[in-house]
Formats: C-alpha cells, sequence, structure tokens
C-alpha cells in the first residue's frame, strides 16, 4: 500500500485523468476522527462486470500496459480503508462517469500518515491534458475552507508545466493552507 | 505570509514574468519526466518532484518543464526521473529521493555532469520489440 493518505488519493485521482474525463471533483473533508474523499469524475466509466473485477489486484484491462497482471491502485485504497475500520465506495457508469467516496478512520493506530496536500495538489493540477479539476478542501478541526480550480490557475499562471509556474502555484496553495 | 487570492497570484506572475524577459537568457529548454504511476506514487515520486520543484527555485533556474507520466515500467528502480537537458545526453535515472533530485538539478543541468550511480539505462529497443 501507499506511504501516505495523499500518495492513495493522487492515484485514485490520476484513474479520473487517464479516463478521459473533462470535468474532475475532488471534495477533502478533515475532522478530528475522519477524513472524506470524494471523486467524481465525467470519464469514461466502467461496466458492472469490470467494476466488480477492479477490486481485484490481480485485474487489469491490459490497455495501458501490454504484459502486466495486476492492477494495484484501487485495490490498495480498499485494503488501507478496509484495515483501519474506514470505508470505501465505488460507483461506475459505462460513458458517464466515476464516483468513488472513501472515509479514512484517522483515529486508527494503522492509517498512514497524512502527507502533503501542498505536493499532492502541485501534482494533480500539472498533469497533462485538458480537463478541469475542483478541489474542495475542508479541515473542520482547524475552520480552514476554500476551493481550487485548474482552470481558474492556467488561466491565472498558464502553462502548469512549467517550473517557474509551478513554484508559485505551489506557494499559492501553500497559502490556502494556512490557519485563518 | 497571509493566504493568497488569485489576484495577487496573478500579479506575482507578471512580475515573474517581465524578470524572465529582463533576462538576458540564451538557456534552451530543459524537460524532466517523473514517473508518476502507482509505482512511482509509491516509491516516493511526489517528494521527488517537490525536491525538484524547490532545487529549481533555489538556483533560479526559469527554462524548466516538469512533466508527469504514468509507469514506463522500470517499476523495479522507481521513482524514475527522465531528463533532456542542452548539452547533455537524455538520461533516465532511478531510485530518485529528495536528495538525488537536487543533485540532478546541481549537477546534470547546471554542472553538466552525469551522476553515474542513478543512471538506468534504456533496455534495447530489440529486446523491447520482442516482448510486445
Amino acid at each position: 500500500m501507499h506511504y501516505t493518505l495523499c500518495d492513495s488519493i493522487l492515484d485514485l485521482y490520476q484513474n479520473s485523468v487517464e479516463a478521459n474525463s473533462k470535468n474532475v471533483i475532488m471534495d477533502f473533508i478533515q475532522s478530528e476522527s475522519s477524513l472524506i474523499v470524494n471523486i467524481k469524475d465525467d470519464g469514461k466509466g466502467m461496466d458492472s462486470d469490470t467494476l466488480n473485477r477492479v477490486k481485484d489486484p490481480f485485474y487489469t484491462d491490459g490497455i495501458k500496459h501490454k504484459n502486466r497482471k495486476v492492477g494495484l491502485g484501487i485495490p490498495f485504497i480498499i485494503q488501507t480503508a478496509e484495515m483501519t475500520d474506514g470505508s470505501f465506495n465505488l460507483k461506475s457508469v459505462a460513458g458517464k462517469g466515476t464516483e468513488l467516496n472513501i472515509v479514512f478512520n484517522l483515529k486508527h493506530w494503522d492509517t498512514p500518515p497524512m502527507g502533503s496536500i501542498v505536493d499532492m495538489l502541485i501534482s494533480a493540477m500539472s498533469m497533462d491534458g485538458d480537463f478541469e479539476f475542483v478541489f474542495n478542501r475542508e479541515d473542520r478541526e482547524r475552520e480552514l475552507e476554500y476551493t481550487v480550480s485548474r482552470a481558474e490557475l492556467i488561466d491565472v499562471l498558464g502553462d502548469l508545466t512549467r517550473v517557474t509556474n509551478m513554484i508559485l502555484l505551489k506557494e499559492f496553495i501553500a497559502s490556502q493552507e494556512l490557519d485563518n | 505570509m497571509a493566504k493568497m487570492t488569485l489576484a495577487e497570484l496573478k500579479a506575482l506572475r507578471d512580475d515573474k514574468k517581465k524578470e524572465i524577459n529582463r533576462r538576458d537568457t540564451d538557456a534552451h529548454d530543459v524537460t524532466i519526466i517523473v514517473g508518476m504511476g502507482t509505482c512511482g506514487i509509491a516509491a516516493g515520486a511526489k517528494d521527488a518532484m517537490s525536491a525538484l520543484i524547490d532545487a529549481i527555485k533555489e538556483h533560479d533556474l526559469n527554462n524548466v518543464t516538469i512533466k508527469q507520466t504514468g509507469c514506463m515500467g522500470l517499476c523495479h528502480s522507481e521513482p524514475t526521473v527522465d531528463i533532456k537537458a542542452p548539452g547533455m545526453p537524455a538520461t533516465i535515472y532511478g531510485k530518485v529521493d529528495a536528495e538525488i533530485a537536487r543533485e540532478i538539478i546541481v549537477k546534470h543541468v547546471i554542472g553538466k555532469e552525469l551522476i553515474s550511480k542513478y543512471v538506468l539505462d534504456r533496455p534495447a529497443s530489440d529486446i523491447m520489440k520482442e516482448q510486445n
């Protein structure tokens, strides 16, 4: 499994991007005892047969990697959520999109550390592709709340793969994470 | 530091752009590709990418692009960093942690020197074809 929760979430987000989504929305709602992550995309989705098999680490569609026999992204997150008394729910409709609802139990001994939300967002925002990504962040304990939109950031900064822009993006997101 | 608004971000961006335009740079673009598949992420690619950004900021380089890619089939050596810099051969580095990421910027990009210990060879193209 992944070392941090942010690593797991970035991995799942990448599935949405690779499914040719035009819109990806992520809620990231943290309280003292839990982290709720909802990811909703309008990508290619999955039929019910694929949806059942995707939870199996020994299943992959074989499109991305011809000779590979495993697909670990989703099984990793299920393992992390379930072994720490959290929950994982995956809904998908072929041709319409996919929705993931995950609850991590932050009070469980075995829950991985949170990881860097700023680094996760830099990577998520600067992935290649023509799509919108809206990130809704809430930390109830710190009374922190903000929303960032990839389209708005590209509008302000331009190409997010240019490191001069990434540096500014990092400063911007780090400032959103400051206490009120 | 206070919370930044989008308008403030835009002002910062405009300042930076002016500054870059003022400099007489004959620099060619450097392209860095970080492997950000499940394997890369699990091995710490996010930390490597963050360290690359910080090192580029520290050394005030303004001609660098960082792209991300999925798994390149080098899972055993993740995080991998594929780098194309002027005057240097296209190189893939493996097992790049934050410290090696900084070294890549200082030695490979600025110093034009390979860090042999972490260089990964590309598999020969005939072997690749056979497998597929």
